[in-house]
């Protein structure tokens, strides 16, 4: 299956340590240096104490399911051959919470705060694309 | 200083709304706006402020040059997507009653089939790098796929159901049939929303709004000119507008099923001193049939998870407890980001409002929604 035409991220001077770890398989959570506040998306600055230091943390990979949907219709062609799909709203167990591809069949019965562990799938086209799988 | 009564909107104008309309979205814009200020007694030359609705449409000096207007003493922006509406009426009331400007022209006008779609514009918007980055990469595209989670949660929560979402689909279409100037002009029942095709679970094709084309455009004048303009008065009561908790990415909200709506409400009902009991027609935001039950959450007509049974038996229809979108709205009159509610809502408090007038109408409401969650609300009473 082409994956070649999907669109592929655009880093950031900002998000590129997330990026540079994600290819290792890493889930990588931006945080505040000065008040330790966690921030996903990564951004510049930190919405809690304004500074604009920050590191990265590792994170555990363990999250459960906040919400979802199934796309079923592709509003792009690179995903023609993906539907149907899960889109998956996850909330991590450090907090923040993260959007990834539900490794799963799309009437599998799902429901909020169901386990899900996380894992990076290395795409054709360099993108790293984030996916959860029922714990 | 409150906005109450300081403003009204003295001119509306719009065009037929079709899909595959030859005309360009400016020229849409333009015949919308030359409409809208003959409506008002005014000629182009009287307009002294304008709020483009779309950044990435015409800009203010474009209407400016089109139109010969020698001295525009008021411009501006409003960024939020199919709330851009009535934000946009909000800024014209505070420049008109801060002695700015006198008639301040909305313009709006869209061609899709040339033009940019509602989804793919998202992307290319600066305050959604994140979801540009982050999500679109996943196949999170379109607004269906990144609203569709919010609804998923509410039915988690509160057990909203499909057939509840089809009510609000049901109602509008009614209005639209009787309407006239709407794109969909067949009935459809519950069942015929049962079955059509899932797009984005749990929004199904009829959960959707319509991509169309047209132009849609107001005029907003000082309150006190009124009496002195070609139409009957309707004044501006109250308005607001309100911003969700991470605006710029709906998989960060803390509550995902709190819209900024639920921000603008309190305070536009309180300028207005009405409470939701009082208001006798509202034109909401349809971009998807969740959005109505979540907005008449927000903004108090029943408690937060209780938006469901409260669309049911027929309360949004004609006849119902809450006439609403008695133009069709988004869903089966045409996609005009929210414009065509607000001169809907003109319309309604006018007496002028054909078919589907609800009778009696002196006090009633419009909302938008756009851009991942923001809000605007305006209660219009009239004169
Ligand atoms: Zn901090």
């Amino acid at each position: 299956m082409a994956t070649t035409d999907k669109p592929l991220p655009h880093e950031t001077e900002d998000s590129q340590p997330y990026w540079a770890k994600a290819k290792g398989g890493v889930l990588a959570i931006q945080r505040c240096a000065d008040c330790g506040r966690l921030r996903h998306y990564p951004r510049l600055v930190c919405d809690n104490c304004h500074s604009l230091e920050a590191d990265w943390i590792d994170a555990s990979g363990r999250a459960v399911l906040h919400s979802w949907t199934v796309a079923h219709h592709a509003f792009h062609p690179g995903f023609a051959g993906d539907v149907p799909y899960v889109l998956a709203t996850v909330e991590l167990e450090e907090g923040p919470r993260a959007l990834g591809i539900l490794d799963c069949p799309a009437d599998a019965g799902l429901k909020p705060g169901m386990a899900v562990t996380a894992r990076f799938e290395q795409r054709a086209d360099g993108a790293s694309e984030l996916h959860f799988a029922p714990a | 200083m409150s906005l109450n009564g300081k403003g009204a909107v003295t001119g509306i104008g719009e065009t037929q709304y079709m899909r595959g309309s030859p005309k360009s979205a400016f020229r849409l814009q333009i015949e919308a706006s030359l409409k809208a200020i003959e409506d008002a007694g005014l000629t182009p030359k009287d307009i002294d402020g304008i709020i483009p609705i779309g950044i990435t449409g015409a800009p203010a000096e474009a209407f400016a040059t089109n139109f010969g207007i020698e001295d525009l003493r008021f411009s501006a922006v409003a960024p939020l997507g199919g709330a851009s509406g009535i934000a946009s009426v909000q800024a014209a009331v505070a420049a008109i009653a801060a002695g700015i400007c006198n008639h301040v022209l909305i313009p709006s006008g869209r061609n899709v089939t040339s033009g940019a779609r509602a989804g793919v514009r998202i992307h290319q918007m600066p305050q959604f790098h994140l979801v540009t980055e982050f999500e679109y990469p996943l196949g999170a595209i379109a607004p269906a796929q990144l609203y569709a989670p919010m609804a998923r949660r509410h039915m988690e929560l509160y057990g909203t159901s499909s057939r509840q979402f089809a009510e609000v689909a049901v109602a509008m279409r009614e209005h639209a049939v009787m309407h006239g100037n709407a794109v969909m002009k067949k009935p459809i029942t519950i069942e015929d929303h049962q079955n059509s095709r899932m797009i984005a679970d749990p929004f199904r094709l009829l959960d959707c709004s319509l991509e169309s084309d047209g132009g849609a455009a107001l005029v907003i004048s000082a309150a006190e000119r009124v009496r002195d303009m070609r139409q009957p008065g309707v004044v501006i009561a109250g308005i607001a507008e309100g911003h969700p908790d991470s605006p710029s990415s709906i998989t960060q909200r803390p509550d995902m099923t709190r819209l900024g709506i639920a921000k603008a409400a309190p305070r536009a009902f309180a300028m207005a001193g009405v409470s939701p009991a009082e208001i006798q027609v509202a034109e909401i935001y349809d971009c998807f049939t969740y959005i109505v039950i979540c907005q008449l959450e927000d903004m108090g007509f029943c408690k937060k998870g209780e938006g469901g049974a409260f669309v049911e038996n027929g309360r949004l229809r004609l006849g119902g407890g809450l006439p609403t979108n008695t133009h069709g709205g988004l869903l089966s009159q045409a996609h005009m980001l929210g414009m065509n509610h607000v001169v809907e809502l003109v319309r309604q408090l006018r007496g002028q409002g054909g078919a589907t007038q609800v009778e009696g109408a002196e006090i009633g409401l419009a909302t938008g929604y756009g851009d991942l969650g923001d809000g605007a609300m305006v209660i219009m009473r009239r004169a």
